[in-house]
């Protein structure tokens, strides 16, 4: 788990590395982390100029409080080694590499990264990774994957190659991905690390989106890749915790202030002992409502 | 040397030879001003229908003269060329140009009836494209006088303008003159523009490609206002008179706007029951009708009457009763333009009606909340809808400075358009002073006019919309666009544009090639 | 450095910048510019070329740049993309990004 401090990762915004006039918008719409697009969203002739393109956006572009991620050709491309190298030389946050399906694959992407860090000299340490599932054989080895660096913050499904690969399609209910969903959120959460569900293609239905946003929201997926900005408000809708978790987890908080202050160990509420998980579902609530805008700066409930 | 009221140096030469007075104010007290009447030539039943355009031009059209037209049928508009190439061909020089505004399929004409010595003066709303760009590198002699359409009104009524042939084409008409916007192959819905021109001038010609029976009725223009009744083939090409089907805009950061806007609208002090508004046409303004009609439903709110160009979105909100009255001016599109006819609650307004400052109460007095787009906002929140960055012609005053004095008045727009920044400290041109502006919204956040501390408390805590002053954003617009090089421009001005009232609030000069 | 061939590199999209490189024995660097904002940017997207291209060691070339309203970090990428592919270099150019 590279990471002590939980970030919120509702939403990940596909940005495609071509194109100038999303790179200099990307930043503006709220999504918790944006994910520079060099693979799929960029044709084989233009693979140079998209790098160049995402390096400099880069250097200049505020993306504001957006954890930056790119998404980097496969280990089995020519372009592969001077994407991670540029990038790391470019300050990413966290390099997404599509297509994992050993835990090798991402063991020698973090040796590439830590070099990289070397040459370029960039913080030891400094550049995250995380692993998008495509196949069967990748969500077989989630769990080794998850696992397989302290550099890892996430794993992601990514339904679109999956379902070929299991020779199907995606329907509507998401049947098909019930076995992957499960596993892959069983290894990131055994990991420590974040879960992002795949994508929701079609734009023009918000219902089927929310309905599959409920959907990962009740597994406990982090949150959900998606392809426009239209659908960051849908999504963080559904991630906004109620009135009434608020309340709760407000009152957890005061009782753990006040048990601090009293020097006490044992910390309850209502007659109800404080634990750990409690404690940092209060604290999950509270960071969600914040960034939901139910609660100002203080902390207090707006009022709608 | 004068300087005006948003700090424009107005030179003294200028005043003398136009007339002017520098602009002192948005707050404009109680004026008294004396109208003036046409001229009219009675007529006892003969028959005003004529088959050429060419006969009426001869008899009436002479050197020197001011001819008017209107600009309802936008870019399907086929009466403008016809007109004026007949005029062109007749030889006729030094006439005065005095639409209600020009738009883009008239461009060239203009263009060549200047060259051709036709039109040596020009007064409009706008103009854009090619000649705005002619005019903006000094193709006409005397400078163009823009006005709002408030503004236009009160010129007519007030005899500075002063209109001796007004052509307007309309989709019916009997044979005496009686027509209305709101028939026939090329209805565009309400004439309030060009009620004016019907009025004031001396020479009224219709021109319609659909003679209907007398009497026709509801009668807009009457026969009391009109000489000659023009049977052509074609007033305008329906597809292009309005937007069509209205479709609400996909784009992301219009539509994160239109949210923002209806955020300030919402947690402003003239959301209530009663309130009333204006949104005018493009796709920011359309989602904001959206948004804005979900938060009446949620709060159990009606608004009391929406003002000036209308759209569909908006005449949908009379239809479901969500808005009392329609006020309606203009119609951008078809489905305004059909509800006029089938609705009594959509009240066709003339632009006195709507924007005048000198008559005895214009409906924009009465506005509460209106949304207004710009070119460029300056740091004291003056607007410039008239020129682009490289100062040339690109645009309109529209009711603009009218509407602005509503209660609130919100401009919404991008940060940056491509390379240019929207925020600036200094502007090419001034059409809007800063004293009517409340709100600026776009979409990364809002700044709100320091004048209005009321609305500083009301609008500094809505959730999701971070308020900035509006030289951080100007800030943050040069930071992602650069420092510009500043615009030359040479000594010779090429418009001159009023306010509302009259006074001189801007003077464009060429731009330097 | 010589440019050894004709290359080109960016669209005619918005807030993009087409440019063209094509070899010159002598002359400098010669920008041909076709942008809206010339006025207002002209020099400044002149500048950015430039420099990037010095960055290459690059003395002499013709340059075509048909801008649609693009950022100073769009000029330099598609210059170094452009400037890339008429070198026909592969590995990025570490020193000039």
């Amino acid at each position: 788990m590279a990471e002590t401090e939980e970030r919120l990762r509702r939403t990940m915004m596909f940005v495609p590395g071509n194109n100038p006039a999303m790179l200099k918008d990307a930043g503006i719409y709220g999504a918790d982390s944006i994910m520079f697009d060099l693979e799929d969203a960029v044709s084989l002739k233009e693979k140079d100029a998209a790098r160049d393109l995402v390096y400099e956006a880069l250097q200049t572009v505020d993306y504001g409080n957006a954890e930056k991620v790119v998404r980097v050709n496969g280990v089995d491309t020519p372009f592969y080694k001077d994407d991670v190298r540029a990038m790391v030389k470019a300050g990413i946050d966290v390099i997404r590499l599509p297509k994992t399906e050993t835990a090798d694959m991402i063991k020698e992407l973090v040796d590439d990264v830590a070099s990289a860090e070397t040459e370029f000299g960039r913080e030891e340490g400094s550049t995250h990774v995380m692993a998008a599932i495509e196949s069967a054989k990748g969500v077989v080895n989630a769990n080794e994957i998850a696992a397989a660096s302290d550099r890892m913050i996430g794993i992601a499904l990514s339904a679109e190659d999956y379902t070929t690969d299991m020779k199907t399609h995606r329907y509507p209910d998401g049947r098909e991905l019930e076995y992957a969903r499960n596993v892959i959120l069983h290894a990131a959460r055994a990991a420590g690390i974040a879960a992002f569900d795949t994508v929701f293609t079609n734009l023009d239905d918000e219902a089927g989106l929310i309905r599959e946003t409920q959907f990962i929201h009740q597994l406990g997926y982090d949150g959900k890749s998606v392809i426009n900005p239209r659908q960051i408000a849908v999504i963080n809708k559904v991630y906004a915790p109620t009135k009434a978790e608020i309340q709760t987890a407000q009152q957890v908080i005061a009782a753990i202030e006040e048990a601090h202050e009293k020097g006490s160990g044992v910390i309850s509420l209502n007659g109800q002992m404080v634990d750990r998980p409690v404690a940092l579902r209060a604290q999950r609530v509270m960071n969600l409502a914040k960034a939901s805008h139910l609660v100002d700066e203080e902390g207090n409930y707006v009022e709608e | 040397m004068s300087k005006n009221n948003v700090g424009v140096d107005i030179p003294d030469s200028i005043l003398n030879q136009y007339d002017y007075k520098p602009y002192a104010g948005a707050k404009l007290g109680n004026p008294v001003s004396q109208r003036v009447a046409p001229q009219v030539r009675a007529q006892f039943g003969e028959n005003k229908v004529v088959n050429s355009i060419a006969d009426v031009v001869k008899a009436e059209v002479k050197d020197g003269m001011t001819i008017s037209f209107h600009h309802h049928l936008r870019e399907g508009d086929q009466v403008f060329n016809e007109v004026m190439q007949v005029i062109i061909d007749q030889g006729i020089k030094d006439l005065t140009l005095a639409p209600s505004s020009l738009t883009n399929v008239m461009n060239d004409m203009v263009v060549k009836a200047i060259k051709a010595g036709t039109v040596t003066h020009i007064t409009s709303s706008g103009m854009r494209g090619s000649l705005g760009d002619a005019v903006s590198h000094g193709a006409l002699k005397s400078p163009v006088i823009f006005r709002s359409h408030g503004g236009r009104a009160r010129a007519i009524e007030t005899g500075k303008i002063k209109i001796d042939v007004a052509f307007l084409g309309v989709p019916n008409s009997d044979a005496e003159g009686n027509a209305n916007g709101m028939t026939g192959d090329a209805a565009f819905g309400s004439l309030g523009y060009a009620l004016m021109d019907a009025k004031y001038a001396n020479k009224v010609v219709l021109l319609t490609d659909n003679l209907v029976d007398y009497p026709n009725t509801p009668a807009s223009i009457n026969q009391t206002q009109v000489d000659y009744v023009v049977k052509v083939a074609q007033v305008g090409d329906p597809d292009k008179i309005g937007s069509g089907a209205t479709r609400f805009t996909k784009d992301p950061k219009e539509l994160k706007i239109a949210q923002m806007v209806n955020d300030v609208i919402t947690h402003s002090q003239y959301f209530k029951d009663g309130f009333s508004f204006q949104t005018g046409s493009g796709g920011a303004a359309l989602a904001v009708t959206r948004y804005l009609r979900q938060s009446m439903l949620d709060k159990g709110i009606k608004a009391s009457f929406a003002l000036g160009g209308i759209t569909k979105p908006t005449t949908d909100l009379l239809a479901e009763g969500l808005v009392k009255k329609v006020m309606d001016v203009q119609d951008f599109d078809k489905g305004a333009a059909n509800s006029m006819h089938t609705n009594p609650a959509q009240q066709e307004i003339d632009a006195s009606w709507y924007a005048d400052p000198f008559n005895k109460g214009a409906m924009v007095d009465k506005l509460d909340v209106v949304i207004l787009s710009a070119l460029q906002i300056d740091t004291d929140f003056n607007v410039n809808v008239l020129t682009g960055s490289d100062g040339v012609l690109r645009g309109a005053v529209g009711g603009h400075q009218d509407a602005a004095t509503a209660k609130l008045t919100i401009i919404s727009a991008p940060l940056v358009r491509g390379r240019l920044a929207t925020i600036v400290p200094k502007m090419t041109s001034i059409t809007t002073p800063g004293e009517s502006i409340d709100v600026v919204v776009t979409e990364i956040g809002i700044a709100i006019n320091p004048r209005r501390k009321d609305l500083i408390d009301a609008l500094s805590h809505i959730p999701g919309v971070p308020v900035f002053t509006i030289q951080e954003l100007a800030a943050k617009a040069e930071a992602i666009v650069g420092k510009p090089k500043a615009i030359e421009y040479t000594d010779r001005p090429v418009a001159l544009v009023e306010y509302r009232d009259g006074s001189l609030i801007d003077v464009i000069n060429q731009v330097k090639d | 450095m010589e440019i050894k061939k004709t290359a080109l590199a960016g669209t005619l999209e918005s807030s993009d910048i087409q440019i063209t490189l094509s070899p010159a024995t002598a002359g400098g660097i010669q920008i041909d510019l076709d942008s809206a904002v010339a006025s207002q940017y002209g020099d400044e997207i002149k500048k950015v070329i430039t420099d990037t291209l010095t960055g290459f060691k690059i003395d002499n070339a013709l340059v075509k740049a048909v801008d649609k309203g693009a950022l100073d970090c769009v000029i330099k990428a598609r210059t170094i993309a452009a400037a890339q592919r008429a070198l026909e270099q592969t590995e990025p150019a570490w020193e000039v990004l």
